[in-house]
């Protein structure tokens, strides 16, 4: 057989370089310049004004709300990602293209639409309102908007790995007499679980950095309906721009983290497929 | 899709009642935004419909919106290009430092994003009092806009790319180059219509994004009307000047962009099969 002579392609140097440079001037020197304005504070400042009351509480309310948000999500993205796999019904198709709209429709007009849906008159927030549930301006709302944009990374991340179960390990399961749910629960979400990890963690981070769909429908109160990224926003506006730098670098670090950890666990996911498939 | 009796939740009871519950809960977040989104737009009559969107404010904001668009998705699609070039097909030390580089702007808040290039360009920040002796304003005016747009969708372009490039393998681009085509050659001729689809797929979420982005864009742009709005930041203006039918007018042209990037997802991946979701 005539075998092509291996060589390196060009253009590592054009490359390489130009992904350096603009990765330097669009990305990393502003981050580095918000992390140097935080840095000209003493770690004294700096800790008094993250841990003012209003900084706190705003911190409560958007983790909070992002857990909420991500717990309603782990339960119906896996739901919706399960009814798409695995059934044949009227509907899928479009549902399964539904979910992506939280990713292409702009986060102020998902906020405008939810806002007029929950708020008091609303379309559905009058037959909830009645009932003694109030969603628009209340906590309620903040994790609605955010379950509303984080949405599509839980069901997109489960997904691929439930369509790939191999339904001999379900027999097998069967095989032994195991209901439904024992099944469920020793085989297949064990399968899932990391995938599933992953797209919570992608989600809660999306979650605390949420700005454009949670401030129309927050109410927007100081110690109780306030975001950290509108307290930001506020202080920018109010010129105290070492708070400002303060806040923007504690969600900064969470997004470090939140970003650490989706790594850990893409990997570990790596390892458990890859032994899976030995 | 086959339906096996005995797969997991196949009985009849327990399959319709996840599918009603999963459909129940989708149609409530998903459906019911879009057509809330149109019922309002429309509620006072096509003719002010047409009246709310040729008012010249918004007018202005629809052409920022484009004309951010034209100047940011080709630069990040350049961008994109160089990335997966380096990172696919050639092979370097701290390769996968500089994807999760690369991917830094995804779990960023765009609101710190914003205050970032705030601390890098403004009065306040780094470079601020040698741009003002210069005479040379980048914030709160349009260059600002379009630095924050290229910051938060400069992942975009390259990761689909990455991925698309990857599953292709060398091979091609091997061939070509030992068959003495340089380099610029071999990308036009082998690796472009190669990657055709993959490209176009991040280049409409690229601009997707972009069109829709608010909270960076209204840390930075200074929001002045007619000017430095962007239709996202129309939409907030409208909305809290209680102008209901406007906002949602405006809203209504961003959903029907969303709802075209939708469309085009789905033919794209129905044309190339290598394009999963997410």
């Amino acid at each position: 057989m005539f075998r092509w002579k291996k060589r390196a392609l060009p253009g590592l140097g054009l490359t390489l370089g130009t992904t350096g440079v603009y990765l330097a001037l669009i990305v990393l020197l502003p981050v580095a310049a918000l992390l140097m304005k935080a840095a000209s504070l003493s770690p004294s400042e700096f800790f008094a004004i993250i841990s003012s009351p209003r900084a706190l509480a705003s911190f409560r309310v958007t983790l909070s709300a992002a857990f909420y948000a991500t717990i309603f999500n782990g339960v119906f993205g896996l739901l919706l990602a399960w009814i798409i796999v695995r059934y044949e019904f009227p509907g899928r198709r479009l549902l399964d293209a539904l979910v992506d709209l939280p990713f292409a429709l702009p986060t102020a007009v998902a906020g405008i639409a939810l806002t007029a849906l929950f708020s008091r008159n609303g379309m559905i927030g009058q037959y909830l309102e009645p009932l003694g549930i109030k969603i628009a301006y209340a906590p309620a709302g903040i994790a609605l908007a955010m379950a509303f944009t984080s949405l599509p990374f839980i069901v997109r991340s489960v997904q691929p790995v439930l369509e790939d179960i191999d339904i001999a390990t379900e027999e097998a399961g069967r095989s032994l007499g195991a209901s439904d749910l024992v099944i469920f629960l020793r085989v297949i979400f064990p399968a899932i679980l990391p995938a599933f990890l992953a797209g919570c963690t992608l989600g809660f981070a999306r979650s605390l950095g949420e700005f454009g769909a949670v401030i129309f429908i927050a109410g927007n109160l100081p110690l109780q309906t306030e975001i950290t990224a509108l307290l930001i926003f506020i202080r920018l506006e109010e010129f105290d721009y070492q708070a400002a730098a303060a806040y923007a670098t504690v969600l900064l670090i969470m997004a470090f983290a939140l970003m650490f950890v989706t790594n850990l666990i893409q990997m570990w996911q790596l390892r458990y497929t890859k032994k899976a498939d030995a | 899709m086959s339906v096996v009796n005995n797969r997991v939740g196949s009985s009849p009871r327990v399959k319709w009642t996840l599918i009603a519950l999963g459909s129940a809960i989708g149609a409530v977040l998903l459906g019911l935004p879009l057509v809330i989104i149109f019922t309002m737009a429309l509620r006072e009559g096509l003719a002010l419909y047409a009246a709310k969107i040729i008012e010249p404010e918004t007018l202005h904001a629809i052409w920022l919106t484009v004309l951010t668009a034209i100047v940011v998705v080709p630069i990040n699609t350049l961008f994109g290009i160089c990335v997966a070039w380096a990172v696919t097909r050639h092979s370097f030390r701290g390769q996968s430092l500089l994807v999760a580089l690369v991917e830094i702007p995804y779990s960023v808040s765009p609101i710190v994003a914003g205050v970032a290039y705030l601390f890098l360009y403004g009065m306040q920040g780094l470079w601020g009092p040698w741009l003002q002796d210069h005479n040379i304003s980048i914030m709160f005016s349009i260059p600002a806009i379009f630095l924050v747009s290229l910051f938060v969708t400069s992942p975009f372009v390259a990761r689909e790319l990455i991925a698309t490039m990857q599953a292709q393998g060398v091979e091609d681009e091997e061939a070509s180059i030992s068959l003495g085509a340089t380099g610029l050659q071999t990308f036009i001729r082998v690796t472009l219509p190669n990657i055709r689809w993959g490209l176009l797929y991040g280049v409409i979420l690229c601009n997707a994004r972009v069109m829709g982005e608010f909270g960076a864009v209204s840390v930075v742009s200074g929001s002045i009307r007619g000017e430095t709005n962007t239709l996202p930041l129309q939409i907030e203006l409208l909305f809290n000047d209680y102008n209901t039918t406007g906002a949602f007018a405006a809203a209504s042209i961003l959903t029907l962009l969303a709802l075209i990037t939708l469309g085009l997802k789905l033919w794209l991946e129905r044309k190339s099969p290598l394009r999963g979701p997410h």
